[in-house]
């Protein structure tokens, strides 16, 4: 399927149709261009004949850049992410990454503990910043390599967290994150990668999305509303954004009218969006990939309980993967991970019930 | 007055102030004046004043839960320091930091890091940076025996060493993990041996000699310099005081502490300095009455300096 989120395409401005991969690599590229102080670091990222990190996003940016600006790491993760941040402070702006978002927890302390908190203990007289981009999302490779993580790092003070669903914010957001003074986790879904290539993945979606040729950036903390609507609001991220979108096809086709809401940024926050959203169709449904308890929906939830429970006409639901770890089998994961029905089906109960 | 004997003289004042600072902190805590918990660095002047007397301007160090020894050998301000522990705004950390995260990289110290090995991998960005930069710069990085057990200390060692990058890795073996001792959770004799692991030199010294310290640092900051890589010194030391303010430290013996008071860097120094005539009997009291004077001077400012506001609590957490 081609998904066609960006929905900024100009005729009159040039541009093209690229995969997430392209875009985030365009993103790297042009930030190296432009800013010596940008390096990267990971593993496997810059090895000739290799294969540009896990997901080909860094390939042939060696070739570029050469290998002092594109550093191959051992399987060192908490020494990656600490080595950025401490080049973060003494002026580098380093793009580090893990190979599957699950590895971020070898990197915990050096992101929670330091990169987070400098700032902060240094009463505001030093800045971190750096980038450490992460693949989540279940991929039928089981529980160490498919979890969803972007709850714990919103949780921590002093991080900033992106989640871009599509090539035209995942360029102009991974640009924003690498010219921002703050520690940014940039959260990539590997079935957005795009479904073709050396490291396509099964079931992967073909992303195609828009980019101009021109050079634009995409601030943190200002949600899209992807699809206007009237009768409830879908808030989601990443994959669900996607899957939002295809059960908001088919409830229209129902006659329920489903706006959906693309966060974009974690943190910060756009509050305003889904809180004026949620005033007009007085309805919420919170669609995440992440384990249910605890997950970002969670606080989502409890923000519109605080801000607008007085124009709800009905109760706040969350679809989530189920309070289990990411299962192998696929009859499994189908199952664990949010599907369009779950969503249709939630919508059609939110609707039907309180109408 | 000759360089080398300049350096000597500012190397005691520096050793005797850190000694100063940290026994007037204790009374102060005793006191119930200032807040919080401290770890203090009595008997370890020596590494601290050497490698720090052996750095050059814009160099970088890194430090632990154990910092203000590290920070006044650094030269962040003794006032910032007294300040910071009296969790005033004028603090080096603004009230933000308190004791374990003292710092100033203005002064050439990045905040200090109260995580065991935490700071390892910083040490390393920082010296990445440098080198990337080409600023002729190095970072010594500090930590005690107890960090060489965490897995940062791999991870940064040897990726500093496999990129040769300008850092030394500065080892206080002070035979002690809070309580527990080096001998029970390291089967090496010496933490200098765990090098080889990185083919780098490790070498191990006499940590309360504070010109075998500095003579030491000068060679593996060099070598860093000249982009040869990282070494890893293990200075053995002391410290004369419990892990933290509440350890009355009854897991050492009576007769280990004794022999290593009779080790007292500052003493022995003292007694050398005496001995070469590069300091003279008169000067000793002048020099502590100074330095006494300068630390009531700070207590004083930092009793009177403003506290923070409550809701300054909220700021600094993001770069605008």
């Amino acid at each position: 399927m081609s998904s066609r989120a960006s929905a900024v395409s100009n005729q009159e401005i040039p541009g093209r149709e690229v995969t997430m991969v392209d875009a985030l690599r365009a993103a790297l590229r042009e930030e190296m261009r432009r800013d010596k102080r940008v390096i990267l670091l990971g593993e496997d990222i810059g090895v000739e004949g290799g294969f540009g990190g896990a997901f080909t996003v860094t390939l042939g940016l060696s070739e570029e850049f050469g290998h002092h600006r594109v550093l191959d790491t051992p399987i060192s993760e908490a020494a990656i992410a600490g080595v950025a941040a401490g080049a973060a402070l003494a002026g580098l702006r380093p793009v580090a990454d893990v190979q599957y978002g699950d590895f971020l927890f070898l990197a915990m302390d050096q992101l929670a503990n330091n990169a987070a908190k400098l700032r902060y203990m240094s009463g505001g007289k030093l800045s971190v910043s750096m980038v450490f981009r992460a693949p989540v999302g279940a991929t039928t490779r089981g529980a160490q390599h498919g979890q969803s993580l972007e709850a714990f790092f919103m949780h921590v003070p002093g991080l900033k967290v992106a989640c871009p669903s599509n090539p035209y914010d995942g360029k102009g957001l991974l640009k924003t994150a690498i010219r921002d003074d703050n520690p940014v986790i940039f959260f990539e879904h590997k079935l957005l990668y795009g479904s073709k290539g050396a490291r396509k993945e099964k079931g992967g979606l073909q992303v195609v999305g828009w980019v101009p040729d021109e050079e634009y950036l995409i601030p943190f903390g200002e949600a899209k509303i992807v699809r206007p609507g009237r009768d409830i609001t879908l808030v989601a991220n990443l994959l669900m954004v996607h899957k939002s979108m295809q059960a908001a096809e088919i409830l229209a086709a129902e006659g329920v009218d489903a706006e959906v809401i693309d966060v974009r940024t974690l943190t910060p926050f756009d509050w305003e969006t889904v809180f004026q959203s949620v005033r007009k169709t007085t309805r919420l449904l919170i669609v995440e990939e992440d384990n249910l308890t605890g997950g970002w929906g969670a606080e989502v939830a409890a923000r519109v309980a605080d801000d607008c429970i007085g124009y709800l006409d009905g109760p706040i639901r969350r679809i989530a993967a189920p309070d289990t770890p990411v299962p192998f089998a696929p009859v499994m994961e189908n199952f664990y991970v949010p599907s369009v029905e779950k969503i249709v089906g939630a919508v059609r109960e939110l609707v039907k019930v309180h109408n | 007055m000759s360089e080398t004997k300049e350096r000597k003289l500012f190397m005691y004042h520096r050793m005797l102030m850190c000694r100063m600072f940290e026994e007037r902190v204790y009374y102060l805590f005793l006191e119930g004046r200032l807040p919080g918990t401290i770890h203090q660095s009595q008997g370890q002047e020596a590494s601290a004043v050497g490698v720090c007397s052996a750095l050059e301007d814009k160099d970088m160090i890194t430090s632990t839960h154990r910092p203000h020894s590290h920070a006044i050998a650094r030269g962040v301000s003794v006032r910032s320091l007294m300040a910071e522990l009296f969790a005033r705004e004028t603090g080096c950390c603004r009230g933000k930091g308190g004791s374990m995260h003292v710092g100033d990289m203005e002064a050439g110290m990045v905040p200090a890091i109260a995580i065991v090995g935490g700071g390892i991998p910083l040490a390393a960005g920082c010296a990445l940076a440098f080198r990337y930069l080409e600023q002729p710069n190095i970072v010594a990085c500090f930590f005690g025996e107890g960090a060489t057990n965490i897995g940062t200390f791999h991870e940064a060692v040897n990726m500093a060493a496999i990129w040769n990058l300008p850092v030394v890795f500065v080892c206080e073996n002070n035979k002690y993990a809070a309580s527990t001792a080096v001998e029970k959770v390291m089967r090496v004799k010496r933490v200098s041996e765990r090098a080889m692991a990185y083919g780098i030199p490790g070498e191990t010294l006499d940590g309360n000699d504070v010109e075998a310290v500095y003579q030491a640092m000068r060679k593996a900051g060099s070598r860093a310099r000249a982009g040869d890589g990282p070494t890893l010194l293990e200075l053995e030391t002391y410290r004369f005081a419990g892990h933290s303010r509440s350890d009355p430290g009854r897991y050492r013996e009576p007769e280990e502490v004794a022999a290593w008071k009779q080790r007292d860097p500052i003493a022995r120094y003292e007694a050398k300095l005496l001995a070469e005539r590069v300091l003279e009997p008169a000067e000793i009291t002048k020099i502590k009455t100074s330095i006494e004077r300068e630390l009531e001077a700070a207590v004083a400012q930092a009793e009177s300096d403003p506290s923070p506001k409550p809701e300054d609590c909220l700021s600094d957490v993001f770069a605008s």
